[in-house]
């Protein structure tokens, strides 16, 4: 039955949102994470999302989500000169992540919505299913 | 008059068939409205359950009779899978516009409901003539 689809897709849905809406907020968190170094920053991360092109079984009418991956941002790294830092290196510069905090609540935002629409979808189509099943009594 | 199970459902059991259908292709295109270069898709509703009509069960594209042949894409129950227009396309190449999509299927909801009720009234007649109106 074609309605059972639908749970499958927006729950593809769900769970990248919700992946994504876990890289936002760790990526807020580590907002100000100081470190001494370029490797050791926190570099921003933002998952990569694809269709699932060949869905289990069904006629391809529906096509979830899937998370490809989850890429570290390559925006240059906030150089700041602070030689009474305790995290300073020699030259008296700390080092702070890329992280744009503007970006991540549009993000966050986006991600939200995308969210409550996905799991508006998953109870339309319970209400369908159950109108269905209680037909003729 | 006379009424037997097939003149029950009449066109309604074609077109809860199609709304569903429907409502699958328009959850997906929710599903997928942040992903980068998905396309949205939709069926064309009112042509589809035309052709559904006229042409009982043979509607849609040419048949293959063999497994070599191509096989017909894009066709969901004799209706043809479209690409939606966008009404401002964005630059990572997605076409899905949440609040379009949501309309969408909202009504198509409600049509099924719709569609339904119907059903479901000409069933309770049924019922009711079986029991002898007890």
């Amino acid at each position: 039955m074609s309605l059972f689809n639908i749970f499958d897709t927006a729950g593809t849905a769900l769970n990248a949102q919700s992946l994504r809406l876990n890289t936002t907020s760790s990526n807020l968190a580590n907002a100000n994470s100081v470190s001494s170094s370029t490797g050791e920053t926190y570099r921003a991360r933002h998952p990569v999302f694809a269709p699932i092109m060949k869905q289990l079984g069904g006629d391809g009418s529906s096509i979830g989500v899937q998370v490809k991956g989850v890429v570290e941002s390559q925006e240059p790294l906030r150089m700041e000169y602070n030689p009474q830092h305790p995290m300073a290196n020699e030259e008296g510069y700390i080092f702070l992540p890329n992280v744009n905090v503007v970006e991540e609540m549009a993000n966050m935002i986006s991600a939200s919505r995308s969210y409550q629409t996905n799991v508006e979808v998953m109870n339309s189509a319970k209400q369908m299913m159950m109108r269905t099943l209680s037909m003729g009594q | 008059m006379p009424m037997n199970f097939d003149s029950v459902l009449g066109i309604h059991e074609t077109a809860l068939n199609l709304q569903a259908k429907r409502a699958e292709l328009l959850g997906a295109n929710l599903a997928n409205s942040d992903t980068p270069g998905y396309k949205a898709r939709d069926i064309d509703f009112r042509a589809a359950l035309r052709d559904a009509q006229q042409l009982g069960g043979n509607a849609g594209p040419m048949q293959a009779t063999s497994r070599r042949h191509m096989q017909p894409e894009n066709y969901q129950m004799g209706a043809q899978v479209m690409y939606r227009q966008p009404l401002q396309p964005s630059l990572d190449g997605n076409t899905v516009e949440s609040e379009v999509e949501m309309g969408a299927f909202s009504e198509n909801a409600m049509r099924y409901m719709f569609s339904l009720q119907i059903v479901n009234g000409r069933l309770q007649k049924l019922i009711t003539a079986f029991k002898g109106g007890q």
